[in-house]
């Protein structure tokens, strides 16, 4: 198996504040990998260290390859991010913001052309390419969004809280597009607070107060604690 | 009747957000309004609050009309918005006491209603709530809204965006409030708390679904769930997709939900035909279905 | 009323709060009263101008000396016909001249008015109209102090042509001028951002859900920017007084009056404001565009309305800050009565009416 993301004592902290206490893990190729927490647990601090927008205090952290302390900017070309709050831009249409992410990942407009061909047509968008991204209902946002952050074929996808709020059968639709850039190798790291989108990870680690409490697969986790969700398993942590 | 809906339509442009709701919701009832983002809620909520005025349809909220009584119903009803809608740059005794005034009212009067939820961030009035944590934010706009001891409480996705711990917290203060003669009339888009409430209504683009008991509702289902786990969610989902009597077919955590189109079938048909496509631990179970699959089954049709 | 107190009170809290709001309350109107007032004064320093003494007389050489005197003038040449001025003009050596009629020191010993005339070359019309605001300046001490027994500053009537650009008005500019925009941006501005923050907020939800009626909500929101602006234009004006010696000929209640005035006329275009844009950045910029611009360009500010192409003309009547200007120049400059700015309060009043009116009207017991 290939490790595409390794955090060793990853450490980040403010004057005296610890935000996140070395944390050690390993996310193997193709994986879902869930990372939960608590608001304030430092998922947020985390994961900004790992995509490369802030530098650990301690420790180190290799992402597809990349060393995050003093790679950060190879770890940022070989890793897609999409959040709930910002994916795209709303006064652009599908193929103008596709484009626009495209380029600043350094495709050219050939291939460019190829995968905006290819989006479309996976996602059922033909009849909308010249519509503002804004006139799209949410689900589909989302759905075009997820696609965009996997226009340069990286390593990791990094997804923050993709789905909450979303109608139940979107989020599965969602869900489908993940698991199949999952199946075609991509690694996937979710961080959530919503646990019913991490019932759908792989493995799942549990931050609680800057440091990893559980990391697991659900239903070992579930198991573990002898509760039937994870919401209680995370209830029995954070207490 | 606390609360009485009749025919309500509301459009924006050429968006019907909320399309002939009728609802009634009895006195002291803890009453969930459950569906997705852009469902309508807040819109519902808003005409509710009298801050919209419907198209067409009329309500009454405590007795008041939410058009003609503005004014009285204004002064009976406690809302709290989606939005953390409280002064940020106010510290938390600031923000309880500015609310406590206008409404005529102050802390003291109503102590013992908001007691058990301020308790909690007592310890912290000095602070301002801009620095607040999610949960504590949620608790301190309740208590803002509960300063004038409101008939009916309308609470707009409280729980959204927060963690579960404070999630559970809230709901077992609502449990409480419920208890001391308010109407509590509260939205989410997640399923899994339906059961927490009385009765629930699901709303999906504009319009009610179903309203019943959380019991009620999954009693009443007339189809079968089949829960299946196996070594590949994602291969079974392509397998069922393309099977001839899948009726519905969606993931779940680390299983799926089936739904057969044949009124009477034997699940383990379905095993046998997902290992004759090569896939391999497969363990099939019928299961009382949960909220989440009634809803995506009503909303379908 | 307990509400009312209530609603001010919080007002009070998010303005002290906000850091960036204080300096734009208190520290924009130092700086800019400064930077214009040094602006303008190293403008002239040492200007050099010629005199057309046709009287010859005690009084008229005094005024001369006295302008030799400053620091801000240097007497280059004195001519000795009308038909030179034009020529010492193009030789663009001189920036003005000063000439006194025949009989000036007898017109003044008679109480009578007596012709001083200024003449500019206005083709930078700024700094021709603080030459003449600075000679101007000079003659008003003049008359004051040597002239004390039974005269008044009138007597020395002067009467200022500009060439090129003839009607410029003669005051001293800047201070109205400054004073107005910094009454605007603070009133109107602060005003219309802090309604609108709650709209965007959300908070504004909850008060319209509350009993607060709409006008608790709108004289809460001006009530504590009404004290702030006072305080600002105290600032203002003793800065200009003890920083530039600025002489505040009329009556400082009827300043106070007509200030007071004028700031609720600018509180009212906030609620306007206000009750038109649903985010802080529309108000902004509403306030910006339409208000910031307008009153620094049209109001008489920096550009003379006379000198301005005739539709700019109509237009600057709209503006509330050309009528203030005017009220202020009366008061400081001119020192005359409330008869001479009169109309200028009743047109304020009536916009501040209409504003009102209209705020009031369209304030929403509703959202959208």
């Amino acid at each position: 198996m290939e490790t595409t993301i390794k955090a060793t004592n990853l450490t980040k902290s403010f004057g005296d504040f610890t935000a996140v206490d070395k944390l050690n893990f390993e996310v193997e190729k193709g994986e879902i990998f869930g990372f939960l927490g608590a608001n304030g647990a430092g998922k947020t601090t985390a994961m900004k260290m790992l995509i490369g927008i802030s530098k650990p205090s301690a420790g180190d952290a290799v992402v597809a390859g990349y060393q995050v302390s003093n790679q950060a900017e190879l770890v940022k070309k070989n890793i897609g991010y999409m959040s709930q709050k910002f994916a795209l831009y709303d006064d652009l249409n599908i193929k103008e913001n596709i484009q626009f992410f495209g380029g600043i990942y350094g495709l050219d407009s050939k291939s460019i052309e190829v995968k905006y061909n290819r989006v479309v047509e996976n996602l059922g968008l033909q009849d909308y390419a010249k519509q503002l991204v804004r006139s799209l209902p949410l689900g589909w946002k989302q759905k075009l969004a997820f696609s965009v952050a996997l226009l340069h074929q990286p390593k990791i996808v990094f997804l923050d809280e993709p789905t909450g709020g979303v109608d139940p059968v979107t989020r599965r639709q969602f869900w489908e597009l993940i698991y199949e850039a999952a199946n075609q190798g991509t690694t996937i790291f979710v961080t959530t607070h919503y646990m019913d989108e991490a019932e759908y990870c792989d493995r799942i680690s549990i931050m609680v107060e800057g440091e990893i409490k559980a990391l697991d697969t659900p239903k070992v986790l579930k198991k573990e604690f002898g509760v039937s969700s994870l919401n209680d398993v995370f209830l029995k942590l954070a207490r | 009747m606390s609360l009485h809906i009749n025919n309500i339509s509301k459009s924006f442009k050429d968006l019907k957000a909320v399309k002939h709701i009728s609802l009634e919701v009895k006195e002291n009832e803890l009453f969930g309004l459950i569906g997705p983002d852009g469902a309508g809620k807040t819109t519902l909520f808003r005409i509710l609050a009298s801050l919209l005025l419907p198209d067409e349809g009329s309500a009454n909220v405590a007795g008041f009309d939410v058009i003609k009584d503005y004014k009285k119903l204004r002064k009976n009803i406690g809302y709290m918005p989606g939005k953390f809608s409280l002064y940020q740059d106010l510290t938390v005794e600031e923000n309880l006491n500015f609310f406590a005034t206008i409404f005529d009212t102050n802390i003291e009067e109503n102590y013992d209603l908001i007691k058990d939820i301020y308790i909690q961030i007592e310890p912290f009035k000095k602070r301002k709530a801009g620095d607040l944590s999610g949960g504590m934010k949620q608790k301190l706009a309740l208590s803002c809204a509960l300063i004038h001891k409101p008939k009916v409480l309308f609470l707009d996705e409280p729980t959204t965006g927060v963690d579960p711990v404070s999630r559970k917290e809230f709901w077992d203060m609502l449990k409480k409030l419920q208890k001391k003669d308010i109407t509590i009339f509260v939205s989410t888009p997640y399923m899994d708390e339906a059961a927490l409430c009385d009765r629930i209504a699901f709303i999906n683009q504009g319009e009610i679904l179903q309203v019943d008991t959380p019991s009620a509702i999954v009693k009443n289902f007339a189809k079968e769930v089949i829960n299946i786990r196996t070594n590949s969610i994602y291969k079974s989902l392509q397998v069922l997709g393309k099977y001839q009597y899948t009726h519905s077919n969606y993931p779940f955590g680390e299983s799926l939900h089936y739904m057969d189109s044949r009124d009477d079938f034997d699940p383990n048909e379905i095993k046998k035909h997902l290992e004759d496509e090569g896939i391999e631990d497969v363990e099939v179970q019928l299961i009382t279905p949960e909220i989440e699959d009634i809803f995506m089954e009503l909303s379908r049709e | 009323m307990k509400k009312f107190i209530g609603f001010v009170q919080k007002e009070f809290y998010h303005i002290f709060r906000d850091k960036r709001s204080l300096f734009i309350l208190f520290g924009m109107p130092i700086a800019q009263i400064l930077l214009f007032g040094f602006a303008i004064s190293n403008e002239i320093n040492n200007v050099d101008i010629a005199v057309l003494n046709k009287a010859d007389d005690k009084n008229s050489i005094e005024i001369i000396e006295n302008l030799q005197a400053s620091k801000y003038f240097n007497v280059l040449e004195e001519l000795q016909s009308e038909k030179e001025i034009e020529k010492a003009f193009q030789k663009g050596k001189i920036k003005a001249v000063v000439t006194f009629e025949k009989d000036f020191a007898k017109n003044l010993q008679r109480l009578q008015a007596s012709k001083l005339q200024i003449i500019t070359d206005a083709t930078n019309p700024n700094i021709a109209n603080t030459i003449t605001n600075y000679i101007n300046s000079i003659l008003t001490k003049y008359s004051h102090i040597s002239l004390k027994q039974n005269t008044s500053p009138e007597l020395v009537g002067t009467e200022s042509r500009m060439l090129f650009n003839p009607a410029l008005e003669s005051v001293y500019m800047f201070v109205p001028g400054v004073m107005t925009v910094i009454l605007m941006l603070v009133s109107a501005m602060m005003t219309s951002i802090s309604i609108t923050r709650e709209k965007e907020v959300g908070s504004m939800e909850i008060l319209l859900v509350s009993p607060l009626k709409p006008i608790t909500v709108i004289v809460g929101k001006v009530v504590p920017y009404i004290f702030l602006s006072i305080i600002n234009a105290t600032v203002i004006v003793l800065l200009s007084v003890f920083v530039f010696q600025m002489p505040i000929v009329g009556s400082l209640s009827w300043l106070a009056l007509e200030s007071i005035l004028f700031i609720i006329t600018s509180l009212s275009l906030g609620i306007l404001i206000s009750t038109l844009s649903s985010t802080q950045q529309t108000a902004m910029m509403i306030s910006l565009m339409g208000l910031m611009l307008p009153t620094i360009l049209l109001s008489g500010f920096i550009f003379p309305i006379e000198s301005m192409p005739l539709p700019l003309q109509v237009i600057s009547n709209i503006i509330p800050a050309k009528w203030f200007i005017i009220i202020l120049k009366s008061i400081m400059l001119k020192g005359v009565g409330f008869g001479f700015f009169w109309k200028e309060t009743l047109i304020l009043l009536f916009m501040t009416f209409v504003f009102l009116s209209i705020s009031i009207k369209k304030y929403k017991i509703r959202l959208a």
